[in-house]
């Protein structure tokens, strides 16, 4: 399977990533060859495994249902660019 | 001839779980708290923390699937839900995708006295986001992060509904089934149950569906149902104009009662969800869901099979009755405090106590009669203390102050006169001072009677119980 320029582009706008057009190329190439990688891995017969969501053999562990983190929006709030009214203020996103 | 059409309706339900703390986080989920104050590390995807599942919430998705009879996944996977918006700091919402916690289960609506099974395909958990406010910011969007990983309850039907009524009932029915539960306030105002309806239509006889559009966050069954039924309008609109449905998301406004095109589907669902890595498989041990079986509370349906055995109750009290679980349990603790009749609370509780619930905008949890107090009410109509009239005058003093029964009816004297001798003069003495009526009467006017009754409760200030003064008049005239 190889990938276009244009997947490249989609996939790094869809990822908030800035990408320089020089290198579209070379991304596109080497992602194919991974994609590449995975069919070549597909034609293994895996009838008798079960896919794993994990590579970790170990399942969730849960935590009891309290309330353990207290009031730090100062804290927090120190480090964002700019808030107001306690909020965390960002470019307006609707017209 | 016309196309008749036909509509296939599926909603999406978001619950918000009624857990204390967040799903992924400790950090607190009540509603109404100073901006920011209860959003933590978790909540705001800073670098280097790491998710941990509340048990809560797994606990109340489970008793959800046993309660629509559906299959528990014994391993069910979290996912990553990839979008670009402020209100989700991490970039991506944990949700579940391909192994999600409950699936195939099913619910039963009722729309024109005939029962209608809705299947439910799947539910799985998730995290809410945050708010995005909009005014008021020189330009900018505020955002407020304390419902970020707020958990929730993504509830998916089949597309098996038929109309709007229908949709509504089976949203009225999963409402009533998630409070029985106990696992979702259902306060929709708070944004704690959230719906969004996917519409289309096809002409009758047609197998396969037509294109349908998304309507999104509907937060009312009143407008669920104006929503549903102006976008059905619509596309049919579209469709016999020789256009085509697109499929879309749209936004219902509830003030112009219309619908609008939010964006087309294709370029903005590209969400390539992935398995969350940092947080691994959920098991639910067949233990787990016994020990959540044994604590399910009646349903619903039970209970309303339940009062109309045990209390012999019509179809439509017993509905209204066990509408939810606070009324029902105050319409037994009535019963069962009172010793009366069940009818007689039953008639109480639907009529004045419901209306009056009613009358101010209040649930049965707020009503300022406790059930042991309209319990003591019951108990003096029963053992005729006082008259059904009288008894409405009592009520309204219990509605607004704090006193028993017994105490207001001691202080205000409203004891029924069951002195016999006593209401026979009265009897006497309005027969004379009103010949009009009792000629009337005696000449075949019925209603001359009424009042001539009226009279002597008047006289009687109500206390005397009007069947007997009904049988001694007539006794008297007739005599």
């Amino acid at each position: 399977m190889s990938l276009t320029a244009n997947d490249v582009k989609k996939i790094a706008h869809l990822a908030r990533l800035g990408i320089d057009e020089q290198d579209v190329e070379s991304y596109a190439n080497d992602l194919s060859g991974m994609l590449d990688l995975m069919t070549q891995m597909s034609e293994l017969n895996t009838d008798n495994v079960s896919p794993m969501a994990h590579p970790l053999d170990q399942i969730q562990r849960l935590r009891p249902d309290v309330v353990t983190e207290h009031n730090q929006r100062e804290h927090f709030q120190a480090i964002a660019p700019q808030v107001e009214d306690g909020l965390y203020l960002v470019p307006k996103v609707i017209e | 001839m016309t196309t008749q059409w036909e509509t296939v309706i599926g909603l999406e339900i978001h619950t918000q779980l009624a857990t204390k703390s967040k799903i992924f986080s400790g950090a607190s989920t009540a509603y109404g708290a100073e901006p920011n104050t209860q959003a933590c590390a978790v909540d705001l995807g800073l670098p280097g923390v790491l998710p941990v599942l509340n048990e809560q919430a797994v606990r109340m998705a489970v008793t959800f699937g046993l309660a629509i009879d559906a299959h528990i996944a014994p391993h069910s996977v979290f996912a990553r839900k990839n979008y670009f918006y402020p209100d989700l700091p991490k970039g991506y919402q944990i949700s579940q995708m391909d192994l999600p916690i409950v699936g195939n289960g099913h619910l039963d609506i009722e729309v024109d006295g005939e029962i209608k099974r809705i299947g439910i395909t799947r539910a799985h958990l998730e995290e809410d986001a945050g708010k995005s406010l909009h005014e008021n910011f020189h330009g900018m969007t505020g955002i407020d992060l304390n419902r970020a990983g707020t958990p929730l309850l993504e509830i998916v039907s089949e597309p098996d509904m038929r109309s709007a009524k229908e949709a509504v009932a089976y949203m009225r029915k999963l409402h009533e089934l998630v409070r029985y539960l106990e696992i979702c306030d259902g306060n929709m105002q708070e944004g704690s149950f959230r719906c969004d309806a996917n519409v289309s239509v096809r002409p009758i006889g047609q197998a396969e569906f037509g294109t349908r559009a998304e309507i999104k966050n509907i937060n009312s069954f009143k407008f669920v149902e104006k929503a549903i039924n102006h976008e059905i309008e619509r596309q049919i609109e579209v469709i016999e104009s020789g256009g085509k449905v697109v499929q879309e998301t749209r936004l219902y406004d509830a003030n112009k009662d219309e619908t609008r095109s939010m964006r087309s589907k294709e370029e903005a669902n590209d969400y390539r969800y992935f398995p969350d890595p940092d947080l691994l498989p959920v098991v639910i041990s067949d233990e787990f869901k016994e020990i959540v079986k044994a604590t399910l509370p009646e349903l619903p349906h039970a209970k309303k099979q339940r009062f109309i055995e045990q209390y012999g109750q019509d179809e439509e009290s017993a509905t209204t009755l066990t509408s939810s679980r606070e009324l029902a349990d105050f319409y037994e603790a009535v019963v069962k405090d009172s010793g009366v009749e069940a009818k007689l609370a039953s008639n109480w509780m639907t009529g004045d106590v419901l209306g009056a619930l009613n009358k101010a905008g209040l649930e049965i949890s707020q009503s300022p009669v406790s059930p042991e107090r309209l319990a003591g009410l019951l108990k003096r109509i029963a053992d005729n203390t006082i008259s059904g009239r009288t008894a409405k005058q009592v009520f309204d003093k219990l509605w607004n102050g704090t006193a028993t029964a017994d105490e207001i009816i001691e202080q205000e004297g409203l004891k029924q006169i069951t002195d016999t001798g006593a209401i026979e003069a009265i009897v006497d003495k309005v027969i004379a001072a009103n010949p009009g009526p009792v000629e009337q009467y005696l000449s075949g006017k019925d209603k001359a009677l009424m009042a001539l009754v009226g009279q002597i409760m008047k006289e009687t200030q109500g206390k005397a119980n009007p069947g007997e003064v009904n049988k001694m008049l007539i006794e008297k005239l007739k005599g």
